[in-house]
């Protein structure tokens, strides 16, 4: 690791910044600041000691004032947090994120065919592009959507793919979100609570709006909605309040002035969802729902649910109900499939992709396999049905026991693994204590795909505050930041 | 409005309410303790859990500490204060988005301060600090909950709630006194006698107001009609029933439905009985029926209004 230049050093904002083979978002070089961060960086300095922490601190008072928290699952007290926030906006210039929307554009496409096709004729398979077995062992499949016709053959009406960026500087693609992503109503919050407390430096910027989301949200349920449904009836699907992500819900709905619902305000009769009000029952034609497959009907899927509604399969399939996402998705999203994505791409768009994934080893290859069992200490293992940084082993910062651990669970089961290099991905300035300090950052956008496909310019930036983590999660001490996308 | 938020906003002011009872009759038994009295603890006491719907799980044993703090703090206890309040703020979680931020606020912060490992510690031969906490905190509740709340029909569900309640509460109570006040109504009240009839009143916070009315010249026929049939008083069961009657034509009203009709007549029927009763009638009757018969038509309004608006079947709902 070599320090900064001397001369930023001097900066007392400075003394802990430290450069190395990661991309550092603000500085190109010692001594060397991307023009597009000059501004934040003078700001910065600028700002008499103490000012920084006081604006913080306002900020996250915000944030618990408006009741903006998230659940920790399994530490006993199911207590309520805040998301930290950081104060430092992360920027991405246009022609950057010009690459990003065709890349992602491209991608959603490809994945929304892809669904189309291993749930009807299955060419991908026949042609030997997509191993079938891979297909029918995710747990993610739903045998109940095959020969299905789906609303404007969109499956995932609603993506949130995480970005991180290399050592070059390329953004490259670490993992799709095809079920139900969230943290976009982080992505809302930030941009307002980051215009009331830096308004001079926001408007300093030329940063491209993100404040339509919710519209183009609504606009993209309604374009799915039933044959003859004009003024369709479109609910938010929560699980309830006991959900980390119920905030959320409940904000969207307020934002998009829908209702929100849970299952059992939903009813079914003769395939036809209805939900309970006290004028009576009024149809409804558009689920957004951010419940998983798993629980959403007892009858299609685990019987054991208490969150879903019974018999929606039924009115999904007879087509009187449309959902956003369609069952199924997670098929696509499997991380031992995410290995196939950029071969996905070719095969449908007859296009390079134009985003990089990161390389993936499949464990079901035995060479594959052999080579991670050997290098446990350098790679990073992930399972592939969990999400939210669980059931992760991170190789460099593990113990020999978990080492071990991890080698027998992969030998008895290779399917529910992969693995992939450490990589050290990009870091952005953050404000730790009164200094400003690099921590990594990924970037996860947002992605409409309904009559049209559309990415909101930005998305939630999210930061692994601890020093050298690299786990961004909100559950395991992530943070976020503000994305501004310049025009 | 969806059912179960309908649901969650009655039932969260039911429990609000029914806490402000639980506590007000604490306090006021708490305070009688100190005088002498006609009466004996042991049946003022039970009286008091008669009054109280005789809650499951709490018997007198002679300790009014023990009771008192069993009937605040004992979670085991679904009728003590904090049950309550437990119970009210868990049903406001559900519908957090539909009621105001300073409700949600104030309820919050109730339920933060008697849940708190300290509230049960201090002393229990002193709870009234505590008791007074809990009344001032259920008041500003439904003073925020007046004033930032828009009337609307979520309102109107958290109106029909606080009124059904403290109209049967009030009626339950008129009848626990029954046979210590009106069984002897030929007496004359003074000294010792008098105490119990302003600790009636005032379980109902009542006392000033009667006074207003009818001067401190107490007797029995007066409280029963004050109590039962003023027009004015918040408490009374008759303005309970104009209340809880608005509201519901109110919702009616709001929700277009036809089929209001059996809920209509029966809150109707009860609010003009009330209306057009006089307490001498009631007297020469059988007041404990008649008392009875008040808690049987709040039952009966509740689980018709549930049957319309809330737990409705599908059948019948696609049919109308």
């Amino acid at each position: 690791m070599q320090p900064a230049a001397p001369e930023r050093l001097d900066h007392a904002l400075l003394k802990n910044y430290v450069l190395d083979h990661a991309f550092d978002e603000m500085f190109a070089g010692p001594d060397d600041l991307h023009p597009h961060y000059e501004p934040v960086f003078n700001r910065f300095c600028s700002l008499p000691p103490g000012e920084l922490q006081r604006r913080k601190q306002a900020a996250e008072l915000s944030f618990l004032n408006q009741g903006i928290t998230f659940t920790v699952y399994g530490r006993g007290d199911r207590s309520e947090h805040i998301f930290p926030y950081d104060l430092v906006p992360r920027i991405i210039t246009a022609d950057e994120w010009a690459k990003v929307e065709r890349g992602l554009t491209q991608r959603i496409t490809a994945l929304n065919m892809f669904l189309k096709d291993i749930y009807n004729e299955g060419r991908i398979l026949k042609d030997g592009v997509v191993p079938r077995e891979l297909v029918y062992s995710c747990k993610h499949f739903r045998r109940q959507m095959v020969g299905l016709q789906v609303p404007r053959n969109v499956y995932v009406a609603i993506c949130g793919t995480d970005l991180i960026r290399m050592e070059d500087g390329e953004f490259v693609v670490l993992e799709d979100n095809l079920r139900v992503p969230s943290g976009v109503s982080y992505m809302l919050t930030n941009r307002r609570v980051m215009k009331r407390i830096l308004p001079q430096l926001f408007s300093a910027y030329n940063v491209r709006p993100i404040e339509q989301y919710t519209q183009l949200l609504l606009g993209t349920l309604r374009s799915l909605a039933p044959e003859g449904r004009p003024e369709p009836n479109i609910v938010l699907l929560s699980p309830g309040v006991f959900n980390s992500a119920y905030f959320e819900h409940a904000y969207l709905a307020r934002q998009m002035g829908i209702e929100l619902v849970e299952g059992r305000d939903l009813v079914t009769h003769d395939n036809v969802i209805y939900m309970r009000t006290t004028g009576g029952l009024r149809r409804v034609d558009v689920i957004y729902r951010r419940v998983d497959d798993d629980f959403i009907d007892p009858m299609a899927f685990r019987s054991d649910s208490i969150l879903g509604v019974s018999g929606l399969f039924n009115a999904y399939r007879a087509g009187n109900v449309s959902l956003a996402n369609a069952f199924g998705t997670g098929v696509a999203d499997d991380k031992a499939m995410y290995a196939y994505v950029p071969d996905i791409v070719k095969y449908y768009l007859s296009e390079d992709p134009i985003l990089q994934n990161v390389k993936t080893y499949i464990l079901t290859e035995p060479k594959s396999r052999q080579h991670v069992i050997e290098n446990l200490d350098k790679l990073v293992v992930k399972s592939v049905g969990e999400s939210g940084g669980y059931g992760m082993l991170i190789g460099p910062k593990s113990t020999a026991a978990q080492r071990a651990e991890f080698r027998e669970k992969i030998l008895a089961d290779p399917r529910n693994f992969i693995a992939q290099p450490t990589i050290s991905f990009s870091r952005a300035p953050c404000l730790i204590g009164d200094e400003l300090e690099p921590r990594h950052v990924d970037l996860r956008p947002y992605i409409l795909y309904g009559d049209k496909v559309n990415v909101v310019p930005g998305g939630l930036t999210r930061v692994a505050l601890e020093r050298g983590s690299l786990v961004v999660n909100s559950s395991q001490g992530g943070g976020s930041k503000d994305t501004w996308v310049l025009s | 409005m969806l059912s179960r938020v309908a649901d969650s906003l009655y039932w969260m002011s039911r429990y609000m309410e029914r806490a402000e009872h639980t506590t007000r009759l604490l306090d006021v038994n708490m305070n009688l303790m100190l005088d002498e009295s006609g009466t004996s603890a042991d049946h003022r006491w039970q009286r008091m859990l008669i009054a109280l719907g005789s809650p499951a799980d709490v018997v007198w044993e002679g300790d009014p500490y023990a009771l008192t703090d069993s009937l605040s703090f004992d979670t085991d206890v679904p009728a003590s204060i904090l049950s309550c309040i437990i119970a009210a703020r868990e049903n406001s979680r559900h519908v957090r988005e539909q009621i105001s931020s300073e409700q949600w606020h104030r309820l919050n912060t109730l339920y933060l301060q008697v849940t708190r490992p300290e509230a049960r510690r201090v002393d229990r031969s002193e709870p009234s600090d505590f008791l007074q906490q809990v009344m001032e905190g259920v008041h500003q509740f439904q003073g925020v909950s007046d004033s930032t709340m828009s009337h609307g029909e979520g309102w109107q569900f958290i109106q029909v709630g606080r009124y059904i309640e403290r109209a049967s509460a009030t009626a339950l109570l008129l009848e626990a006194y029954h046979d210590d006040l009106w069984m002897m109504h030929e007496r004359i009240f003074e000294g010792t006698e008098y105490l119990e009839w302003m600790g009636l009143l005032r379980s109902a916070t009542a006392f000033e107001a009667y006074c207003k009315v009818y001067t401190a010249d107490v007797t029995p026929d007066r409280v029963l009609e004050f109590l039962l049939l003023d027009e004015n008083f918040p408490h009374s069961v008759r303005f309970s029933i104009d209340t809880l009657q608005c509201a519901l034509q109110a919702i009616e009203g709001g929700s277009g439905r036809a089929r209001a009709e059996p809920l209509r007549r029966l809150s109707g029927r009860l609010q003009a009985s009330l209306h057009y009763a006089s307490v001498e009638e009631i007297l020469r009757g059988d007041v404990v029926g008649y008392l009875r018969e008040i808690q049987m038509q709040c039952r009966r309004i509740h689980r018709t209004m549930y049957e319309l608006y809330i737990d409705y079947s599908i059948q019948t709902a696609l049919a109308g």
